[in-house]
């Protein structure tokens, strides 16, 4: 049988650095959306910090511990990486996500200011700290935008948006460098 | 204009999509007559000053119905469609 070779969402794309900002991939090679039944929610957070040590996501948090991380996705859903997924039938729709998202990881000084020509929020430190996540748009495309660190973003969207969010952010990240003395 | 999401908070008008007045949550029983169920689906107010009416939040996927007016533009509030609805 063929074998196919496996391709990341970002590959060829990534990475690179403008300015003061740098831009990576961050391959995810197991993800799950996980939306919790009426009513289970407790109940799967704690099935999930049992087997992974991160429970199911208050809104617009994320969490992590360990390679397992558990960010809350919009209404009812959250999204689970990098870990093997517990049974949770009964207790929430799960599906895998795998293949299905592109993400990419903002460093340096100039993060938020690159980010700032994208997203309509204030994703500053004041309002949006470590462990802060929010559904929002980059540019026109619907994303999921975390706070990784001081200086640090990640940024996820569906994979096949992958090249549309480097070209974005890399249009961001030369206005941004262009200005900077 | 900004609209309030119960979950991520006031976002810019950008991230929703109108989705049409409130009454569509009332919808009428399986039985009930013609002419409420053509009132149902036809009829809406067109209202200078308070309203309610539906937005979707496109990036967290929650449906909302908002309090707004139309003369001053203000929005009032906002709930979820699924506590919203009676």
């Amino acid at each position: 049988m063929a074998k196919l070779i496996a391709k990341t969402p970002c590959e060829g794309l990534l990475p690179k650095t403008i300015g003061t900002v740098e831009l990576s991939e961050v391959v995810i090679d197991r993800a799950w959306s996980v939306a919790p039944f009426k009513g289970q929610e407790a109940a799967v957070s704690e099935a999930l910090t049992k087997a992974l040590g991160v429970g199911y996501p208050a809104a617009n948090r994320a969490l992590s511990k360990g390679g397992a991380r558990a960010i809350w996705a919009g209404a009812g859903r959250a999204l689970v990486i990098g870990a093997e997924m517990p049974d949770l039938s009964g207790l929430a729709a799960v599906t895998d996500q795998g293949d299905g998202i592109a993400a990419v990881r903002i460093d340096g000084a100039g993060a938020e200011a690159v980010l700032a020509r994208l997203v309509p929020l204030d994703l500053r430190a004041g309002s949006f700290k470590r462990g802060h996540t929010a559904r929002s748009f980059v540019n026109h495309m619907t994303a999921s935008v975390t706070r990784l660190g001081p200086t640090s973003f990640e940024v996820m969207v569906m994979r096949s948006m992958a090249r549309t969010l480097v070209h974005d952010l890399t249009e961001a990240a030369t206005g941004v460098a262009a200005r900077a003395v | 204009m900004r609209i309030t999401c119960p979950h991520c908070g006031t976002r810019d008008g950008r991230e929703f999509t109108y989705q049409g007045a409130a009454e569509i949550l009332n919808r009428p029983d399986r039985d009930a007559d013609l002419a409420v169920w053509a009132d149902y689906l036809h009829n809406r107010d067109n209202p200078a000053g308070d309203t309610r009416d539906m937005w979707y939040h496109n990036p967290c996927g929650a449906w909302v119905v908002v309090d707004r007016n139309t003369v001053t533009h203000a929005v009032q509030g906002s709930t979820l469609a699924s506590e919203a609805r009676t």
